[in-house]
């Protein structure tokens, strides 16, 4: 077992980061602690700081005034981190990758785990994807 | 004066769904100014939108804003039918209206969860959001997906709702009517959420023509706007249903607006549905040959307010020119006067109350020598800033 997924065994706590993303991804991911989907079953919450964080959820498009920020939020991380990429745009730029604000996908950025895609992807797409990295060998 | 203390929220906050950065100037308790600085999420979309066709501007447009994912693709249609003067089929104008109306209860039940955890109040959260799911569930089963619904075209709508989806929505539009009932009641008589939210962010009718701001912001000051009654567009003139308005400009007056306009928005769709019935099914577009040389506007009602759109075109299948003006663009400001001269724990509530969408605001600025009033930064000028910052940042990085 590696040192990623040893620290991992425990509840997952979890950091949105919105890089510039059209909303659609961040409400379908708070749609994940209300009732139907309800993650904190599983022990996983999101949390105010990323400095509390093990999974950084990244929705949206890179921006370039978002740029640093995203670099600065990764390296406010206690690591090892797992970074997500939810949703077509930080996966690709999806639509808007020709903009002229695009400042890449994510992982030219920083190192990404997984990728959801998806325009946006259904919240279980994303448990589906958690549940995956964690029984990743 | 006494000693200032700069609260700063943001960009990335617990509070936000979406990067956006305030400085709140506090004496005390009080808030004495307030700025904000956006611009995180501009993605260019009117700039990307002339690279498209006229078809494909509307997967780009829905996607300004997610949870008003059906306004932008209505205004945007009104806009490009008004160059060729398209009559679409009567049917696809029920469809429509249906299909808006459904996302006004999603985007209004959002809200009130939202609103309900600002202040703490976390199972009136759950609770809204749960009362949502069935709404996104009605537009998996007619339109295919959750959000981002890609229902409309030029000329009409890309599906049609059967009598099995009509029957279906009519029975969960039941039990939304049911909760939605509840909640009203539930906010209306709670005496915590009175004294929380009665007084707070005021904005008089004058404050609102003072910024011109739209929708519900507007119509909970007492100014009766609605463009749906306003400049009727799809189905709205054919229904019966009236505009929501109340008279004390505060937050409470803001959700009572919101949860009112539940009801008739409910009572919108059961109307459309029983029409829909009586018309001829499959009968959904209307042919559009191509676009003519000249200038489209439309707007239409989203959930927040009034949506314009401006298209250009020059006879060829793009758009040369596409203009976007959301309604938070208008509502964001108030927060001058809604949040200025109250406390530090009202300022979220007071700048929730609008509904702010900062993802349908964002703009670029270009910034101007203010003596030569030359240009001092061009889009080119500013890409190449951003790399230097970018290459300064690796090098940082790598020295660590």
């Amino acid at each position: 077992m590696g040192f990623k997924e040893k620290s991992f065994k425990k509840s997952l706590w979890v950091f949105h980061l919105s890089a510039g993303s059209c909303n659609n991804c961040d409400i379908e991911i708070l749609d994940l602690l209300t009732p139907r989907y309800d993650i904190e079953r599983f022990g996983m919450k999101l949390v105010g700081s990323v400095r509390h964080a093990d999974v950084l959820l990244v929705t949206g498009i890179v921006t370039k005034k978002t740029l640093p920020r995203v670099l600065e939020v990764y390296e406010q991380a206690p690591k090892p981190i797992v970074v997500v990429a939810i949703g077509a745009c930080p996966c690709t730029g999806g639509i808007f990758a020709s903009g002229y604000n695009f400042a890449g996908p994510l992982d030219k950025v920083i190192p990404v785990d997984a990728y959801i895609p998806g325009c946006p992807p259904k919240p279980e797409a994303m448990l589906a994807g958690i549940v995956k990295l964690l029984n990743k060998k | 004066m006494g000693k200032r203390t700069i609260v700063p929220i943001g960009p990335y906050h617990p509070l936000l769904e979406e990067p956006e950065f305030f400085k709140l100037y506090c004496d005390g308790e009080t808030v004495v100014d307030m700025v904000w600085e956006t611009g995180y999420n501009h993605r260019g979309i009117e700039k990307i939108c002339e690279s498209k066709t006229f078809e494909q501007v509307f997967y780009v447009v829905e996607r300004i804003c997610g949870i008003c994912s059906t306004s932008h693709p209505f205004a945007y249609a009104n806009a490009v039918e008004s160059i060729p003067g398209v009559e679409i089929p009567l049917r696809a104008k029920y469809i429509r209206s249906v299909i808006g109306e459904l996302e006004r209860i999603h985007s209004h039940l959002l809200w009130v969860g939202l609103a309900g955890h600002f202040l703490g109040y976390n199972t009136v959260f759950m609770w809204a959001w749960k009362y949502r799911e069935p709404v996104l569930d009605m537009f998996e089963i007619i339109t295919g997906n959750r959000n981002s619904y890609a229902m409309f075209t030029i000329g009409g709508v890309r599906r049609d709702i059967n009598s099995e989806q009509a029957d279906l929505l009519l029975k969960v539009l039941k039990d939304v009517e049911v909760k939605s009932k509840m909640l009203t009641g539930a906010v209306i008589d709670d005496p915590v959420l009175h004294a929380r939210l009665k007084g707070v962010g005021v904005l008089t009718a004058q404050d609102i023509h003072d910024f011109g701001a739209v929708g519900p912001t507007a119509r909970a000051s007492g100014v009766d706007i609605d463009v749906r009654r306003d400049d009727p567009y799809a189905a709205y003139d054919l229904v019966d249903w009236k505009v929501i308005t109340a008279s004390g400009g505060d937050v409470f007056a803001k959700a009572e607006v919101r949860l009112l306009e539940i009801f008739e928005s409910i009572s919108i769709i059961r109307q459309c549905l029983q029409i829909l019935q009586t018309l001829p099914e499959g009968d959904i577009k209307a042919k559009v040959k191509d676009i003519p040389a000249g200038i489209g506007i439309g707007h239409a009602e989203a959930p927040r307010g009034e949506v314009f759109h401006f298209v250009k075109s020059d006879g060829s299948n793009s758009p040369v020119r596409h203009k976007i003006r959301a309604p938070s663009y208008t509502c964001i400001p108030t927060f001058r006067r809604s949040c200025i001269g109250g406390t530090i724990s009202d300022a979220a509530i007071a700048t929730a109350a609008v509904d702010p969408c900062y993802c349908c605001t964002e703009r670029m600025a270009q910034a101007y020598d203010i003596n030569t009033g030359e240009k001092r930064y061009n889009a080119a000028e500013l890409i190449r800033l951003s790399q230097m910052k970018t290459e300064e940042i690796k090098k940082q990085l790598l020295k660590r």
